[in-house]
């Protein structure tokens, strides 16, 4: 397991260490301090039936961050849904993603020249989908490279191996994230494969594996950003399996994690919680303050509310607009439904 | 014009997009050198090389994916499902993914994709190979499904599919491969999506197939001339969505209807034309909509087939029995 920082925020592995100024160091620790504040509105927020479907990112912030800071504006990307924090540093507007948990299809609409699929609900269906996208960019002569986000049961799919298996034949730049956040909702990831890493199953596929400390930033950074150069080198495919933790239940729907884990298991994680240690570091190095930090919350905060603000100010979806986006040209059928929900919403 | 079987009319069709359109590509399980199973694919990748025409490695799901993600990129692919029992294994790619692109994403993103399969039974294949699912696709809303009956068709049809920013399921019969030929313009032509065609003018009975049904019903049609009972025959060409207008239009004219399709009874693309010829004609109808098709169990294995499928014989019986009501 590549591991970078230790719980204390030490150096460990100097020749490992990325080159980041320290600028882009305080970069990463600021956009790690605004997920966790947009994490905790969004639960917030959640619980008082203000957005639809959440799922939590508390605990994942390195996984996300990490390997989302080691890949450029023009890649593209292919999250699960509980990859939004990737989604928004990578021009996702915070509004639109709300739009998405609510389930209003103006969510889906990704602005101009992000390069992004909207957040993939089926486990497993972005992983075949970024072959696809890999292989586009390689026949179109790019170099930009796809990133795509699942987790421990994802990697159970049979579109997770059929997906890398597709992109380690056609040799096409992907990157594979597995974030090991331990549970697929309360089935622990030992339950779910025999093999002693997920990292591993990267050899099937004929790929680079590397299973990396997911609470620590830099070690994910480095890993994604080898694996990003790998691309661009036409040397294919890397699987990167993160080990990490989520803090909070699986979704806002419903689920209980105090089921199936202890409370001196969260307690273990958290001590190794990936904001506490990259914080560390950077006051080491006199490059962090908590009046630094308290900004970017007072940000995120203000950044939310501001959001939010333009999400209820958004009309309601009517059934006839969705009527009219299920493709470019509308059978006969639907231009005959269009005119009867037509009717029915201006009789409303 | 070229006389051609419907086998070589589809292989023209793909010629002529991906020699209209560097975007074009096409790929699947054998379709590069081999020239894919039933040779439909044969001589395109020596034409337009490996870049365009390619296989993939043996994974349903893979491909599927793969033409969504080439779809977001810019290309327009033609992705070739060996047979249509193997479709399950793509269900959501299909289901799930590529006829809701449009929709939730607001338009942002579309999935220009044909998807080809051969399906259809009579020429003894093993099981989970000839199974009529086009019941089951015409579910997904967003996704055309589209049977050709002749090679004339094919051709049109084939390269309107293709030009469609909306993905289409494109299902071809495999006795009609190369059972039968026609002419076929060796230009490129079109075929409007979602159309019916009437293959035989009738005043007294309307016969609504597709696929290979279409010959059964004309089959059927001329041995009842002979009775001087003349029947109309409907192509529907598209079964989802199914040109009600040209349906509704012969019943009115004919006011007696036979909706036929290889498919088991339950549900599907007849049980659906039934219930909207009921609903949209009911006073034009002279006798309940009737339908031939094959009995509510699982495709037989091939012994079994010749009894199990319908053919011309059960739709001469069933239109009489409708005309005697």
């Amino acid at each position: 397991m590549l591991q970078i920082l230790d719980e204390n925020g030490k150096v460990i592995n100097e020749d490992k260490k990325p080159d980041l100024s320290d600028e882009q160091l305080q970069d990463i620790m600021y956009r790690m301090v605004y997920t966790r504040i947009l994490d905790q509105r969004a639960v917030s927020l959640g619980r008082q039936g203000r957005l639809g479907f959440y799922a939590p990112v508390a605990g994942q912030e390195a996984s996300m961050i990490g390997s989302h800071y080691a890949v450029d504006k023009e890649d593209w990307i292919a999250p699960g849904y509980r990859d939004i924090p990737q989604l928004i540093w990578h021009g996702y507007p915070l509004w639109q993603s709300y739009l998405f948990s609510k389930g209003h299809y103006k969510g889906g609409q990704m602005p101009e020249g992000v390069n992004a699929l909207v957040p993939q609900i089926i486990i497993g269906a972005q992983i075949v989908q970024t072959a696809g996208v890999a292989l586009g960019l390689k026949k179109k002569g790019k170099s930009q490279v796809v990133i795509t986000y699942t987790g421990d049961g994802g990697a159970s799919q049979g579109d997770f191996y059929e997906g890398m298996n597709f992109a380690g034949a056609f040799h096409v730049p992907a990157i594979f994230v597995v974030q090991n956040n331990q549970y697929a909702i309360s089935v622990p990831a030992e339950e779910q494969t025999a093999a002693d890493t997920i990292a591993q199953k990267a050899v099937a596929a004929g790929i680079e594996g590397i299973q990396v400390d997911g609470m620590d930033a830099l070690a994910v950074y480095a890993a994604t950003q080898k694996a990003r150069q790998n691309a661009v080198d036409g040397n294919g495919p890397t699987l990167i399996e993160t080990l990490c933790y989520r803090y909070g239940p699986h979704s806002l729907s419903g689920d209980d994690p105090t089921r199936y884990r202890t409370s001196e298991e969260d307690d273990e994680w958290e001590k190794r919680d990936p904001l506490v240690r990259f914080r560390k570091y950077l006051e080491d190095k006199g490059l962090w303050s908590e009046e630094k930090e308290n900004e970017i919350v007072e940000q995120a905060k203000a950044d939310v509310k501001a959001a939010m603000k333009e999400v209820e100010e958004t009309p309601r979806q009517k059934v006839s607009e969705l009527i009219e986006i299920m493709g470019n040209e509308l059978p006969y059928n639907l231009r005959e439904q269009l005119e009867e929900y037509r009717a029915k919403e201006s009789s409303k | 014009m070229a006389e051609m079987t419907m086998i070589q009319a589809i292989t023209d069709a793909m010629r002529t997009e991906l020699k209209n359109d560097e975007d074009v590509l096409l790929f699947g399980e054998d379709v590069g050198h081999y020239g894919g199973v039933f040779r439909a694919t044969e001589g395109l990748q020596k034409e337009f090389g490996e870049a365009r025409v390619f296989d993939t490695p043996l994974a349903e799901s893979g491909i599927g994916g793969l033409a969504i993600g080439l779809g977001v990129t810019g290309f327009r692919p033609i992705m070739e499902i060996q047979f249509i029992g193997f479709i399950f294994e793509v269900m959501d790619g299909l289901a799930g993914q590529m006829s809701r692109m449009h929709y939730r994403t607001g338009g942002y993103y579309d999935s220009p994709i044909t998807v080809r399969a051969p399906f259809g039974g009579g020429v003894k294949t093993p099981e989970l190979h000839p199974d009529s699912l086009e019941g089951l696709m015409a579910q997904m809303p967003g996704m055309r499904v589209v049977i050709p009956s002749t090679p004339y068709d094919a051709k049109g049809l084939l390269i309107s599919s293709i030009r469609s920013d909306d993905p289409v399921f494109y299902l071809e019969h495999m006795k009609l491969y190369r059972s039968l030929k026609g002419e076929v313009s060796e230009e490129a032509y079109t075929i409007d999506l979602d159309k019916a065609d009437i293959k035989r003018e009738g005043k007294d009975i309307t016969f609504i197939a597709y696929g290979a049904m279409v010959h059964s019903a004309l089959k059927a049609a001329e041995q009842l001339s002979e009775e001087n009972i003349e029947a109309e025959v409907i192509d529907l060409r598209t079964v989802s969505p199914v040109d009600l207008d040209t349906i509704i239009e012969s019943v009115k004219k004919t006011n007696r209807a036979v909706v036929i399709q290889e498919a088991q009874r339950q549900a599907g693309v007849a049980a659906g034309i039934s219930a909207e010829i009921s609903e949209r004609a009911i006073l034009h109808l002279e006798a309940p909509v009737a339908r031939v098709t094959a009995p509510d169990t699982v495709y037989p294995f091939a012994s079994d087939e010749d009894i199990w499928l319908p053919d011309h014989n059960d739709i001469i019986e069933k239109a009489k029995a409708t005309i005697d009501f």
